[in-house]
């Protein structure tokens, strides 16, 4: 197949290759490779090109903290940007695409950033465009945007399905190395409930660099610990999943990927886990830190334990001849495997003057070990082709140059420490290991106040693994005790420990470098932020971690800094002249990788997006073919068009009918809250504006709502049915919100009065009869007495009609003779058409919500949410005599006396007709003559409501006006966005005169 | 994502089915009340950095309005309580001072 395709390769399946295209290139892989893999072995190590100055950019990792190999995954509905090669698993026919450039990857123009990159440093674009201030906006951003930016949006549907899962364990043990095996097995065999994930594939972590286990070799302990734990009923195993995030009282977040690796695979792509766990142990591992020196982001330039990874794990070698630069031991074991592979090692450069029993190693397999030397540098045209070696703690002068074609950098580990700081948890730096290590004195706590994570293996710091065992199997004990448990005496696995001879600490390569080789010295490959910008952001004053962080993009790119941020602040610490310790880290937030939104989203899009209320002749409206409108979860008929005709026109002419004729309305969406009990009248006498206490049996009345703020809430019909028991009528958005209200002043303020509410709102089905015939059509249904003299305005009756039980209301929000008629929820539907039936001969016909909308406009009555935002009174309203003047208090009367509420210029409700007939814009302000300090027009009112009124046959609305009412007759302007005036004249808000009610 | 049990069905509920309520034990201001307390009444609220009591409904479950206490710096939970009450029950502020030595309810944490 390729030249870089070598012996070995413990994760790959030689029997089963795979064939995928990059960049429409057919390629070959195996079955077990992941994209980075595959893509190296066919000698691809180009992949993508970096955000700024558009470098080319090589494949560095092999986890998920890689910056530059994130590729275009898929097509059409499976479409992913930003993938991560490096933890994408190949499949037969994957197609990837690489990002961020133009035209093509080989040849691409942005490129020209790079020859400018000295005038692009740090804090540029703040610094460059910001003036001349228009220019920001019209020429700069488009401008930046698009050259910006890494991959595409998807252009299409997700095509894929996704799931959420909920679940609460004991223990939730995350990473599925020897350390995390351990602490499963511990906890599991005391019988805690365990959850273990692994974000990749394979049991065991690096394996590869495991000593023997309990006297077996590490894979073979490794194979029997996992059939030992899915053999226990109590524990739960779970290979690609990620867990993503820890949040307050040990709520979690994992992504188990189900078929990404396996497109045609049955079931949903994506698994998100919400995990609820007693304790969490993190097993998380470590992440290798690359070395800073002069073009270290050249292709070909890897970490040390990546490069091994891709040795051992896939059978590939990046390169045929490398050259190891490490500051510690670890950078060894790479030498070592490229040595048994065969493959040239030309030079191992230790950092540290003195590497001990390592080097010794090294010689003895006829490896050349140079101490106390580094990298002056390394060059090539787009990739490595030459390295240059210097003292470490010199300025760079080359003392020797080495052709190669691979860099292995080791620069030391860093905890990855994620998973314990989100909910909280600190740090400290370990001097030692020159690491951030979790503190155990300040964990994160759960509800208990009790620690709910704890760090074990490399994550905790313990780099070796006999301590990586040792942590695990204790944590795994800790938390099953913590749970409740009681684990049984008995001892963990063992492994020998390992002797090593500490990290010499490199931040720059070599330690006084000059500021030339600085700027070549790359810290975030993805953003292009390199030593020198860091230095420049300390001194332009940008001191903080977090500040320096924000200008500089150090750490905002899509690995979030997992590779780049601890050299950062170590860079910056050095510039500031203080430890690291003194400098700190930036925050850690979930995710831990990126989460696809649909995973986030899971079953919750299309029809399953939110649960729809409907009414019981929500069907029949649907024949009808009815234009819907959301109200709250509710849908109800905006207008029922018919065939030719607009909705506008079907607007109109149900208008119109109603008010000719008569129409019906499905009010069924109004809220209906039952309130009784003895104390059941001087609760409503605190809760609306007016009385309910006088009011008689049998009698509905208008009322009004407002918070303990003085700000109206709601309003509807009270109807008292008897001594005890008041039916409450609220908007259709109001039920649920006004049913919470009354419980909370009872619950929590009035909690000795007798009082109980219900909410009945879907109980019963409720039809509008409403215009000049509304009596006829009931007459014709037949049955109870409906005159005047039986059922006067404002008053409400039980009996029969048409054969149906009813309730029927004598009220109105049209100004028209109506009636409202319920009946239990199932006759609904029933009672529906027996009206259209019942009234065909008089021209029935049903109205929505826009009828009912303009109908109440036309007779100034106000809509809650139209009229009212938050920040309205009754006062305002005109709706001063809804509000009782005889009771001693109710919630809002003492905030409507304080000094902002009785402002006499406060703005108030009139009625506005435009000079030349038209309809106002929604939401339009009239301004007034004066300036504000910016010379902007000040305003002196704003349209609330604004309709056609087919009766009048011209625009009508309603608005807020300072001193309005005071000012009938006078004309405003309202200017409009497209530079046009619109004049209207005060008048008041009731434009259809006469009533029928 | 905090877990609060219910004291009225005993429910460890999820903060899903919780609503927050705000700061618990205040006292309203009626009609006859000055401009500066009925001000306060309204706006004034505690934003201690420790030992806080709020106000939750057991919105999505219940439907009952419950007390809790709580740490806002930690998430620690002291304990909760149902809402009839003026003042902390002696059990829930003996909790705190048992687990947070030297508090108290007048000088806070």
């Amino acid at each position: 197949m390729s030249a870089r395709r070598i012996d070995g390769g413990r994760l790959i399946d030689r029997t089963k290759p795979l064939r995928f295209t990059f960049n429409g290139r057919k390629m070959e892989g195996f079955q077990g490779d992941t994209l980075a893999s595959a893509l190296l072995a066919n000698g691809q190590m180009l992949v993508g090109r970096s955000f700024k100055y558009h470098r080319p950019r090589g494949i560095v990792t092999a986890g998920p903290e890689e910056p530059n190999a994130l590729v275009n995954l898929g097509k059409d509905k499976r479409f992913e940007p930003n993938a991560r090669a490096t933890t994408t698993e190949l499949f037969d026919g994957l197609e990837a695409r690489s990002q961020n450039h133009w035209p093509s990857l080989e040849r691409d123009i942005g490129v020209l950033n790079d020859r400018f990159a000295r005038f692009l440093p740090a804090g540029f674009y703040y610094k460059t465009f910001i003036h001349p201030r228009p220019f920001w906006k019209h020429v700069f951003e488009p401008f930046i945007r698009q050259s910006a930016g890494l991959g595409q949006a998807p252009r299409h549907r997700d095509g894929d399905t996704y799931e959420h899962v909920n679940v609460t364990v004991d223990v939730l043990v995350s990473g599925g190395g020897i350390s995390g095996l351990a602490a499963a097995l511990a906890a599991g065999k005391a019988g805690a409930r365990v959850l273990l994930v692994e974000q990749s594939a394979h049991w065991g972590g690096r394996l590869d660099d495991a000593p023997d286990i309990d006297g077996q070799p590490a894979e073979t302990w490794v194979a029997e610990t996992v059939a030992a734990l899915t053999n226990l009923e109590n524990v739960t195993v779970k290979l690609r999943t990620t867990h993503s995030g820890v949040y307050d009282h040990g709520y979690c977040l994992a992504v188990e990927r189900l078929t990404d690796h396996d497109p045609l695979g049955p079931g949903p792509r994506q698994r998100l886990w919400k995990v609820r766990a007693g304790r969490i142990v993190a097993a998380t591992g470590a992440i290798e830190r690359p070395l800073s020196f002069a073009g270290n982001d050249l292709p070909g330039v890897m970490l040390a334990a990546a490069v091994r990874d891709y040795l051992t794990g896939y059978g590939v070698a990046p390169g045929r001849r490398t050259v190891v630069v490490t500051n510690n031991d670890d950078g060894y074991r790479t030498a070592f495997a490229l040595k048994d592979q065969g493959l040239e090692v030309p030079l191992i450069l230790d950092a540290r003057s003195d590497p001990g029993p390592v080097a010794e190693a090294a010689r003895e397999l006829g490896l050349k070990v140079a101490p106390g030397k580094g990298l002056a540098g390394v060059s090539g045209k787009g990739r490595v082709e030459k390295a240059a070696v210097a003292a470490i703690d010199g300025s760079g002068a080359v003392l020797d140059e080495l052709a190669c074609d691979c860099i292995a950098m080791a620069g030391g580990w860093s905890p990855a420490v994620h998973l314990w700081s989100h909910a909280g948890g600190k740090l400290h730096w370990d001097e030692t290991d020159a690491m951030f290590v979790p503190d155990p004195d300040k964990p994160p706590l759960g509800a208990d106040g009790k620690a709910m994570v704890r760090c074990v293996g490399a994550a905790a710091g313990e780099l070796g693994a006999a301590e990586a065992l040792e942590t695990g199997w204790a944590a795994g004990l800790w938390a099953a005790t913590e749970t409740g448990h009681k684990p049984k005496r008995g001892a963990g696995p063992k492994a020998e420990p390992d002797e090593e001879t500490p990290i010499a600490p490199v931040w720059v390569m070599p330690r006084g470098a000059d500021p030339e080789k600085r700027a070549k010295m790359w810290l975030d490959y993805q953003n292009d932020v390199k030593v020198s910008d860091v230095e420049l952001a300390q001194r332009e004053g940008y001191e903080s971690v977090e500040h320096t962080k924000r200008y500089t993009t150090l750490g905002m790119a899509t690995d979030q800094g997992k590779l780049s941020n601890i050299n950062g602040l170590a860079v910056l610490a050095d510039a500031r002249g203080e430890p690291i310790p003194a400098v700190g880290t930036t925050t850690f937030r979930p995710p831990y990788t990126p989460l696809t939104m649909g995973a986030i989203a899971g079953e919750a899009r299309g029809d399953l997006f939110q649960p729809i209320r409907r009414t019981p002749m929500h069907e029949h409206h649907e024949r009808m073919g009815a234009h819907w409108e959301p109200v709250g979860h509710w849908r109800r008929p905006y207008a029922f068009p018919r065939s030719g005709e607009s909705v506008e026109e079907a607007v109109n002419r149900e208008i119109v009918n109603t008010r000719q004729n008569v129409g019906l309305l499905d009010a069924s969406t109004l809220g209906k809250i039952l309130v009784k009990g003895p104390d059941a009248a001087r609760f409503l006498d605190m809760l609306y504006t007016g009385m309910m206490s006088s009011l008689k049996p049998g009698r509905c009345r208008y009322g009004l709502m407002c918070s303990e703020n003085g700000f109206l809430i709601d309003d509807g019909v009270v109807a008292r049915i008897d001594e005890d028991t008041f039916l409450c009528h609220t908007t259709t958005g109001g039920a649920d919100r006004i049913h919470a209200h009354m419980e909370e002043w009872l619950q929590t303020e009035w909690w000795d009065w007798q009082v109980h509410t219900l909410n009945i709102t879907e109980a019963w089905a409720q039809i509008g009869v409403v215009g000049p015939k509304a009596r006829d059509l009931l007459e014709a249904l037949g049955g109870m007495d409906l005159s005047e003299e039986a059922l006067p305005f404002m008053s409400w009756a039980d009996g029969e009609i048409g054969g149906f039980k009813a309730r029927i209301y004598r009220i109105s929000f049209s100004g028209e003779l109506s009636y409202e008629i319920a009946v239990d929820a199932g006759h609904g539907a029933a009672l529906w058409e027996a009206c259209l039936d019942a009234g065909e001969s008089l021209g029935v016909m049903p109205y929505g919500t826009e009828a009912l909308h303009v109908m109440r406009a036309e007779k100034g009555f106000i809509m809650i949410g139209d009229e009212t935002d938050g920040t309205v009174i009754p006062q305002d309203l005109g709706l001063s005599w809804a509000i009782s003047k005889k009771k001693d208090d109710y919630l809002g009367k003492r905030a409507q006396d304080r000094l902002f509420m009785t402002d006499p210029n406060r703005w108030k409700l009139v009625g506005l007709e435009t000079l030349d007939g038209s309809v106002l814009p929604e939401g339009a302000y009239a301004v007034d003559d004066s300036k504000n300090a910016n010379g902007q027009r000040e305003t002196q009112g704003r349209v609330t409501s604004t309709y056609y009124s087919p009766s009048l046959k011209r625009g009508i609305a309603m608005g807020l006006v300072r001193h309005g009412p005071d000012r009938m007759g006078e004309v405003l302007t309202f200017p409009g966005v497209d530079g046009t005036e619109t004049k209207a004249r005060i008048v008041e808000p009731v434009f259809l005169k006469e009533a029928g009610a | 994502m905090l877990i609060l049990t219910c004291p009225y069905c005993g429910v460890a509920a999820d903060e899903t089915e919780l609503a927050p309520g705000g700061e618990a034990h205040l006292t309203r201001a009626g009609v006859e009340s000055s401009d500066e307390d009925f001000e306060a009444y309204l706006f004034q609220r505690k934003n201690p950095k420790g030992v806080h009591f709020e106000r939750w409904r057991h919105a999505n479950g219940c439907g009952k309005w419950f007390h809790a206490a709580r740490c806002t710096v930690t998430n620690e939970v002291f304990g909760t309580y149902p809402a009839q009450t003026l003042e902390p029950p002696k059990e829930i502020l003996d909790e705190i001072v048992a687990r947070r030595p030297g508090w108290t309810l007048e000088t806070g944490p």
